[in-house]
């Protein structure tokens, strides 16, 4: 296999509150001998919100991010969901309404840069599933998973609306994904089968409707807890932060005591290949899980 | 080689009359190649038991009353092929009415608020008509086209069901309502527009209450894509001078201000900027328990201001934003 080479979008979480995701990612690649480039020119995706308020702008902007991606002759990742599809959704846009694409060229010309839609964009969970392989991945497992109950949950972004995600993002079918169950087996673990999984952890709505966002988390907190899960995983550090920082505040609104360790994806295959506690960035989690390196 | 599959389906049951809790009953059958949800229905009810409740009519996928769940997932049980589902799921198929909680029998639910949510946003035109006009009113390709699919909704209601918002928060629209609001607003022959706006962009029951976990887009059999209109009706608040500031309204408009500055979105400014000073107070806690983790980062004693990296060529940002920004708040 001739080495796999990725423009990583980082994402703005990554380079801010979760710290812990950044690494993981990066030693995983390490590990499994994954070459990165970073992409230090991409800007936000605008998280779906900046396309609420303006969508040609934000057209434009994610349309430079990938850019920087094709320019490099490379697939662009991502390591969120939301990233994956507010990038996504402006290069299905872009690849299919030639009278939009020469608009937004019109734009990026002026920074001396035009979008050519030569490059793949795909989540690190599919990259790591579809190109690098789970047998391969299954050779370089370390310290196997074997202790936990892990429950995965998918994120909205990765897999709805699923005929974004057909051609280079998994091509799931969003009632029954399988990917993170199959990742999970491949590193010993033991997943985690609970209807909540495919749903939606309420992040988005946060500040404006803060009370629909809790019920939601706490619905999925607690279907995962109820079938007996040790960890949560995902692949969106929105869904992380959602579910890790709120545990208590939660619990209070459920009735019910909350608490579970949620990892981001790359961390919990970090766990699994034996990188060091720094690179894997425990400490950073709200909900303490630094128990869980060493287990 | 036999052309059929034996598959188990577990149907909920439910008579709210009699019956004080739902239950499920398990029937198997030989389902072929061919037959759709439609037809396992009229099989249990035809070949097990004729008391099996459930709407149906025109079996042509265009009077949207045979709306189901299989597995979770939103079925229109005439367009549905069985096989399809057997393949996704595996041979025990769980029959679900779109609401338990509002099951009346079987798989019929008490669709009431939807219809009730559906007239509030005013679902048709509403104009001064000449009783005795002298020609047809014109409406231009563009003007056709924008109103996309939004008039292909047949209220089937499974995007309605689907919805997590809605279980949540019961004053929400939901998709199928911002659906024909969107379609009745863009309309140029209305006079209801800035309305439906208004009414569309109401904390708790308007768009900003919208999760975007695209549910709405799968459940829907006619691929409307509601939350693609749900986008629309946010953009027209905006293009059409409606938005009010807001916590909602502020946070949309809000990314930018971090994107100027470094490139990436400010999170803990556009905490700040959305909720205002007075409105930080509920966050202290959370900033509390982000401090002590690491994820918020002291810079200089004050936390994560200024601690955020910029961008390479956080230039090229700034003049796109500046030549390319359409919307105003």
């Amino acid at each position: 296999m001739s080495q796999l080479h990725y423009a990583l979008f980082t994402g703005c979480t990554a380079k801010q509150s979760t710290p812990e995701l950044l690494s993981s990612t990066l030693a995983v690649a390490k590990k499994l001998g994954i070459k990165i480039t970073i992409l230090e020119e991409a800007s936000c995706c605008g998280a779906s919100h900046l396309q609420d308020f303006d969508p040609f702008l934000s057209h434009v902007l994610n349309a430079r991010n990938i850019c920087y991606a094709e320019k490099l002759g490379l697939t662009m990742i991502t390591i969120c969901n939301t990233c994956q599809l507010n990038s996504a959704m402006t290069k299905h846009k872009l690849d299919t309404d030639p009278a939009y694409r020469a608009r937004v060229n019109e734009k990026l010309a002026e920074v001396g840069l035009e979008y050519k839609g030569t490059s793949e964009i795909k989540h690190f969970l599919y990259a790591i599933i579809d190109e690098y392989g789970l047998e391969n991945l299954k050779d370089k497992v370390e310290i196997p998973l074997s202790s936990f109950n892990i429950a995965p949950f998918y994120g909205c972004h990765n897999i709805r609306p699923s005929e974004l995600h057909h051609k280079s993002n998994g091509g799931e079918n969003p009632y029954n994904p399988s990917s993170l169950d199959d990742l999970i087996v491949a590193l010993e673990g033991h997943p985690v089968d609970y209807k909540s999984k495919n749903k939606c952890c309420g992040f988005h709505v946060e500040l404006q409707a803060n009370h629909t966002s809790e019920i939601l988390t706490g619905n999925a907190l607690l279907d995962a807890i109820d079938n007996n899960a040790d960890i949560m995983v995902t692949p969106c550090p929105l869904c992380h932060l959602k579910m890790d920082t709120y545990q208590d505040t939660i619990g209070k609104v459920m009735g019910r005591d909350i608490e579970l360790p949620v990892l981001h994806l790359p961390q919990m295959v970090a766990l699994a290949l034996g990188c060091s506690e720094k690179e894997i960035g425990l400490k950073y989690h709200v909900t303490k899980a630094k128990h869980l390196k060493g287990a | 080689m036999s052309n059929t599959t034996k598959v188990t389906i577990k149907a909920f049951r439910f008579n709210a009359e009699t019956d004080y809790l739902p239950y499920y009953k398990s029937y198997e059958m030989e389902v072929g190649k061919d037959e759709l949800v439609l037809d396992l229905l009229n099989r249990i009810k035809w070949e097990h038991d004729g008391s099996f409740s459930y709407r149906r009519s025109c079996r042509h996928g265009i009077c949207g009353a045979c709306g189901i769940k299989v597995n979770g997932k939103p079925v229109l049980s005439c367009k549905q092929n069985a096989m399809a589902l057997v393949e996704l799921f595996g041979n025990e198929l769980t029959f679900d009415p779109q609401s338990k909680k509002r099951a009346i029998k079987d798989m019929i639910i008490d669709k009431s608020d939807f219809w009730e949510k559906h007239a509030a946003v005013k679902p048709f035109v509403v104009a001064d008509i000449d009783e005795h006009p002298i020609h047809e009113t014109k409406v231009t390709k563009e003007e056709v086209e924008n109103i996309l699919d939004a008039d292909y909704c047949i209220q089937c209601g499974n995007c309605h069901y689907a919805c997590p918002v809605l279980e949540a928060n019961e004053e929400f629209f939901g998709p199928a309502a911002f659906v024909a609001a969107y379609r009745f607003t863009v309309d140029p022959r209305d006079n209801a527009g800035k309305e439906r706006l208004k009414m569309t962009s109401q904390p708790g029951q308007g768009v900003w209450d919208c999760v975007k976990c695209f549910e709405c887009a799968e459940a829907c059999p006619k691929e409307i894509n509601p939350i693609e209109k749900i986008t629309r009706l946010h953009n027209l608040e905006f293009e059409k001078g409606i938005a009010t500031r807001n916590v909602a309204t502020k946070h949309a408009e809000g990314f930018l201000r971090g994107m100027k500055k470094t490139g990436y979105l400010d999170e803990a400014d556009i905490v700040l900027y959305s909720e205002g000073i007075l409105g930080m107070y509920k966050h202290i806690p959370t900033a509390i328990k982000m401090i002590k983790s690491g994820k918020i980062h002291w810079y200089s004693g004050v936390p994560f201001i200024n601690s955020i990296p910029k961008i390479k060529n956080l230039d090229e940002v700034q003049k796109l934003i500046k030549i390319s920004q359409t919307n105003k708040l």
